[in-house]
């Protein structure tokens, strides 16, 4: 790791202060970013860490939605049970111990195209409230590693509206545990949202046709023969494009099964 | 460089560091325990999880300044100070949780914060719950019998 200074502030006027600071970064959990800097992949000048700010923390429910504080670890989330599928995808990441320091808000800045979490936002049509702004998650996820956070902007919490329907199927990656295919399926007010992760080269993305076919036949049975084109689909060791699309269509048809 | 300061096994204890220094090297080389063992320095094999605050991490993958001010419990506060071992460790021992060692300050970490949450865990949780700790002897199904032990639960079930 190369050097760099450290800075723990106490609010998030004081966090994004000192993110003004030319090539400061901020640092939740450190799950991803702390083995990122160990292999020099990335050189802040300063790290700023979240972990100390209360406003940060916690979860609340409040009739449909609920809301989760940015630095609420995994296994907070998995804890709570507000939303089960939620809570459900949360406590299967990782392993108890990167759980207990990964955090909501980092996965989604970090939006790794094989994390879970950004299937959640956009499965059930979370919004992201920053610092400065909402950012609903249509149009918050932007492609591999990217995000349409600004520079030095802080997610502060993510709001989940209630679905009235909704589960998470992972397919693992055996040796990470990231998903190979993850499909988020939700069924709420305004319709049945199909969020696919682990599969696309440009991440985590909406399966538009199986939510039309879903939205006026909700099982699984609606799906039959149903597989999203393998063009744009990652293709590595692990899979091949088409093995991934294929994928995509088993895993989204065990979610709607599963979420009843 | 910066003093730090944190409660460990029970005691209170300074030292500095850098902002890159992680818990790891500074649990090691400035304090001086070195039961915390650093596997793979990479977040996967579980060899290095202390607890901070009461909580399982791999202390590879957190800095030793976000631990500032925390309660931190390591392999060496396990036993008592008399050198009697903790049930968990007892159990590894009586039962042969270890070949080679290397692992176990990891696993016996592992398992006591497995055993917090759930006390009496079925086979098939240990084995979940260590999916974050790996044996590179492969001694997995010793190290599940152990904690079934430990726990106060019949090994054989562990054992098919």
């Amino acid at each position: 790791m190369y050097a760099f200074d450290f800075e723990r502030p106490s609010t998030v006027a004081d966090a994004v202060a000192a993110l003004s600071a030319e090539d400061a970064q901020a640092l939740s959990g450190g799950q991803t970013l702390i083995p990122t800097l160990k292999q020099r992949l990335a050189s802040p000048s300063k790290l700023v860490s979240l972990g100390g700010i209360a406003e940060l923390q916690g979860i609340t429910s409040d009739g449909d939605a609920v809301t989760i504080g940015a630095g609420t670890t995994h296994a907070a989330v998995a804890a709570d049970g507000s939303i089960p599928a939620l809570s459900a995808l949360a406590g299967n990441i990782g392993d108890p111990a990167v759980r207990n320091r990964g955090t909501i808000g980092g996965s989604l800045a970090n939006n790794d195209p094989a994390a879970c979490y950004p299937s959640a936002a956009l499965g059930l049509g979370a919004t992201i409230v920053t610092n400065a702004r909402e950012i609903v998650a249509d149009d918050f996820f932007q492609g591999l590693f990217t995000t349409a956070l600004d520079e030095g902007e802080i997610i502060t919490a993510v709001r989940f509206p209630k679905p009235q329907a909704a589960n998470y199927q992972k397919f693992e990656q055996p040796a990470s545990r990231f998903a190979l295919v993850g499909v988020f399926v939700a069924k709420g007010a305004d319709g049945v949202r199909v969020a696919v992760t682990g599969a696309s080269e440009d991440g985590v993305f909406r399966w538009s046709e199986a939510e039309a076919a879903l939205g006026s036949n909700f099982s699984a049975g609606a799906l039959d023969g149903m597989a999203p084109p393998a063009d744009g689909m990652i293709s590595d060791l692990h899979g091949s494009a088409a093995y991934r699309a294929n994928l995509v269509g088993v895993m989204t048809r065990r979610a709607v099964a599963a979420a009843g | 460089m910066a003093t730090i300061s944190m409660v460990v096994n029970g005691r209170q204890m300074s030292g500095e560091a850098e902002g890159r220094t992680l818990l790891s090297s500074f649990l090691r080389d400035a304090l001086g325990l070195t039961g915390t063992h650093v596997g793979c320095d990479t977040g996967q094999c579980g060899a290095c999880v202390v607890h901070v605050n009461g909580d399982a991490v791999k202390s590879c993958n957190m800095l030793a300044m976000e631990a500032d001010g925390a309660e931190v419990a390591t392999i060496e506060g396990q036993a008592a100070p008399d050198g009697t071992l903790n049930a968990i460790q007892a159990a590894f021992q009586e039962y042969h949780g270890l070949q080679c060692g290397f692992c176990t300050p990891g696993m016996v970490m592992s398992a006591a914060a497995l055993l917090k949450e759930i006390p009496k865990p079925s086979e098939a949780e240990i084995r979940k719950y260590l999916s974050g700790n790996l044996c590179r002897c492969t001694g997995y199904h010793n190290i599940v019998r152990a904690i079934m032990a430990a726990s106060g639960q019949d090994v054989a079930v562990a054992a098919e």
